[in-house]
């Protein structure tokens, strides 16, 4: 089936709005490559249930496709024309499965050695959309903050290596009653600038008392989910001719309330959890995995302007002698090892938010809690500079944001 | 939308053929002014490789895949070398060091490396227990030199590579290539069900955690511990219950291998790194130091092997690398799916018999060239490989 033989009945397998939206741009659709518009689709068939930040870009890109005349539509969809596809994927369902379509045809790209030609297709796209689609200017810098190293006592390694030619490190921060501090300046932010999903706190860990006014999803509390999700893989491997994309398929599938949530929690922020236990990959039983890739999906896709991320201990890898041991010793920890991570993660958080609108006037800390060391990194900070002066946490925020 | 796919952000806007150059010259850099190796182009063009008859009779060879997957940055970049401290300062400046060696096939470990066994890029499922399509190394090496079964051999990491020894091709294919050998399969198998914890990091593919593709071929079954390796059930058990990971025990696999049956041609495919797909930053060093030691508890282990020391050749080079920090459709150092420029640029290290030492090459190969290169040195014709024999080689 060719993207021309769209019928708007074909769709109503989509939930209301998302129906809606395509019904409104159909003429649109119909006129677009096959190799584009599952990619598109994919999008459009989550549209119900996407963060706020997301449905504005959608609506905004199909505008601007049914904008576009017969002769920009070609000039932009060129080389999405020129990519062969294989029969199997031209009858494959991508109305309706168009996640599993894109999969598909990345194996499919990869297998054909047309995946470069294909990114860079993708790339000038992007690119095109991002500059039809102006950014609104934010009511306030965008802020994020890292706190790695929770229950780490001493390290003497250097930390924020990645981070510290981009700002400023400090050496002598007061680490009392840090995470407090830090959690009420990111309430402040949230009440002084109420956003539907603005600002943000994920917890590796069991979440600390925090505002009602954040976004909060920790590793703690989601402990049931991830319970019931590996306990669901576990059965769903068990099954005769089960490979992986047909586990991919099947996770694909799953609804909030197949892992146990419930009809009146908000079903936005349901269904973000489940992607982040399902699309990510070492979530389910990592903590430190958890908190990295929740933070980079809710930067990606809800654009928050303040994100707190704290890293808890993740458990600990046994090494093989051990598991043939049979040593058991359940909860076992690695807080170094998860500084470590949580050292990453936070260079990955802060790359993630540089790549949001605002970028130039966005500010970034990280400090190892309950210790000295913190790096903060702003429009008005040094870069690649060191200071001993004694700062509280509440002043390194405001110093960051200048 | 298509996040997956776009490649976004950063390197200043150097293309991918720049980023893939600019990577191999901080190795050629770094290892000229940490270990002063000489840079190949200046040299003499002759080879160091011995051709004479007698001498390829003898000769033999290891190939190491570096894997599954690591980048320069925790590497050969002056900030990685602290992860790898064996390959900087002990086998590198005994080393030919190839500086750019690119992937430009499908960057999954299974069809990656049957590729560099083939010389081809393969496009098989990379989850699925199949053969490669075109002939492999050990292949050609046993039928161009009409050596025994007992010559070639492949100890690999998990049960998706079960297939690699041989491939589908009707001119050769079954019986005609390596066996495999499986140490974590062997491990599973003698202690099936007592404990589910290990049951789990045996299945691990780590790229597919849950999935186990089912055993078939010309694998090695664990009865042959005994008539093949000399080792008990219970002697495996309990050297295996020393060692910390997968990849400790292949390489005490491969040693056993190298003592009993001293094959002219082994192959053996380190897979630790790959716990990076889990996320956590630290269990992928750890992985990335280890397969560093192992590597150099190889090379002693041929210097101190008699059939082996003063004629062995060993490879090591990664099978692929993983994604830049910087491509927005990837997830930095976690995986190898955005196909940019860091995830297939790598590197190739030769030691051993007819290598010239201390010299850093610059010039681009591709990792299916080494399958020719093996056969120039060995004295096989690689008749449907894609790749070109290093010149180096020749």
């Amino acid at each position: 089936m060719q993207p021309r033989d769209l019928k708007s009945e074909q769709f109503s397998g989509y939930p209301p709005e998302a129906r809606t939206l395509v019904a409104d741009h159909l003429d649109a659709l119909r006129e677009l490559p096959l190799s584009f518009v599952p990619g598109l689709l994919r999008e459009v068939i989550e549209y119900d249930s996407k963060f706020p930040v997301e449905r504005t870009a959608i609506e905004k890109e199909l505008k601007t496709l049914s904008g576009l005349s017969p002769a920009q539509r070609a000039e932009w969809f060129k080389s999405f024309t020129e990519f062969s596809l294989s029969p199997q994927l031209e009858r494959f369902d991508w109305i309706n499965s168009p996640a599993q379509f894109t999969e598909q045809l990345s194996a499919y790209l990869w297998s054909t050695h047309q995946l470069d030609a294909y990114r860079v297709a993708a790339t000038s796209y992007g690119a095109r959309i991002e500059a039809e689609q102006a950014a609104e200017a934010l009511p306030a810098p965008r802020l994020g903050i890292a706190v790695i190293g929770q229950s780490v006592t001493t390290y003497d390694e250097k930390l924020f290596k990645n981070l510290r030619p981009h700002g400023t490190y400090f050496n002598r921060v007061k680490p009392e009653n840090g995470v407090a501090q830090l959690l009420e300046a990111v309430s402040e932010r949230a009440s002084k600038h109420a956003i539907p999903y603005g600002h943000w706190y994920v917890d590796g860990g069991q979440e600390a008392a925090h505002g009602s006014t954040l976004t909060c999803v920790s590793y703690g509390a989601m402990e049931p989910l991830r319970e019931a999700l590996l306990k669901d893989m576990q059965a769903e491997i068990q099954q005769p001719g089960m490979g992986p994309e047909e586990l991919r398929t099947h996770l694909a599938r799953l609804s909030p309330s197949d892992l146990g949530m419930k009809d009146g929690d908000d079903p936005v922020l349901s269904r973000f959890k489940l992607k982040v236990l399902t699309e990510g990959s070492g979530t389910q039983i990592f903590s430190t995995s958890f908190a990295q890739w929740t933070t980079r999906e809710a930067l990606r896709r809800a654009q928050p302007l303040t994100l707190l991320v704290r890293y808890a201990p993740r458990q600990r890898q046994k090494p093989m002698n051990e598991l043939l041991s049979d040593t058991r010793a359940a909860g076992e920890v690695d807080p170094v090892g998860s500084l470590m991570d949580g050292d990453m993660a936070a260079y990955y958080h802060w790359i993630n938010q540089q790549r949001l609108p605002g970028y130039d006037r966005s500010a970034f800390v990280v400090w190892f809690e309950g210790h000295g060391e913190a790096l903060a990194i702003g429009p008005s900070l040094p870069r690649g500079a060191s200071s001993s002066s004694e700062v509280d946490l509440s002043h390194l925020l405001a110093l960051a944001l200048g | 939308m298509i996040d997956d796919l776009n490649a976004g952000f950063a390197h200043g806007g150097a293309s991918p053929r720049e980023i893939a150059a600019g990577l191999s010259r901080s190795r050629r850099d770094f290892l000229r002014g940490s270990v002063g190796m000489a840079l190949g182009a200046a040299m003499v063009s002759a080879s160091p490789f011995v051709r004479a008859e007698q001498a390829r009779k003898r000769r033999k060879v290891i190939v190491v895949t570096f894997g599954g997957g690591a980048r320069d940055q925790e590497t050969f970049a002056p900030e990685g070398q602290e992860n790898i401290p064996h390959l900087i300062t002990e086998l590198a400046p005994q080393s030919s060091f190839f500086t750019h060696v690119t992937n430009q096939g499908i960057l999954g470990h299974y069809v990656a490396t049957a590729s560099l066994t083939t010389g081809v890029y393969e496009t098989l499922n990379n989850f699925s227990a199949v053969p490669p399509d075109h002939p492999t190394v050990f292949e050609y090496f046993r039928k161009d030199l009409h050596r025994p079964a007992s010559d070639a051999w492949v100890v690999a990491p998990s049960n998706g590579f079960n297939r690699i020894g041989e491939s589908n091709s009707r001119l050769y294919g079954p019986g005609t290539g390596a066996a495999v050998i499986l140490p974590k399969h062997l491990l599973s198998a003698t202690k099936r069900g007592a404990m589910p914890d290990l049951d789990h990091l045996l299945r691990d593919n780590y790229e597919n955690p849950m999935y186990t593709p089912q055993l078939a071929g010309n694998e090695f079954e664990i009865q042959q511990l005994e008539t093949i390796l000399r080792l008990s059930v219970e002697d495996f058990l309990a050297h295996a219950r020393t060692l910390s990971s997968p990849d400790e025990l292949s390489v005490y696999i491969a040693k056993r291998l190298m003592r009993q049956e001293a094959p002219s041609l082994l192959w053996i495919t380190m897979h630790d790194i790959d716990v990076a797909h889990s996320g956590a930053y630290s269990l992928y060093i750890e992985g990335i130091r280890r397969t560093d030691r192992l590597c150099a508890e190889l090379w002693k282990t041929v210097a101190s092997e008699p059939e082996y020391a003063g004629n062995t050749t060993m490879f090591i080079l990664p099978d692929f690398g993983r994604d830049s920090d910087y491509d927005a459709g990837g997830n930095g150092f976690q995986h190898h799916r955005t196909g940019d420029a860091a995830s297939r640029t790598t590197w190739m290290m030769a030691l051993g018999a007819g290598v010239r030492q201390g010299v850093v090459y610059d010039e681009p190969m591709q990792s299916i060239d080494l399958v020719p290169s093996l056969g120039a040195m060995l004295g096989f014709s690689a008749t449907q490989s894609a790749g070109k024999p290093v010149k180096e080689f020749l």
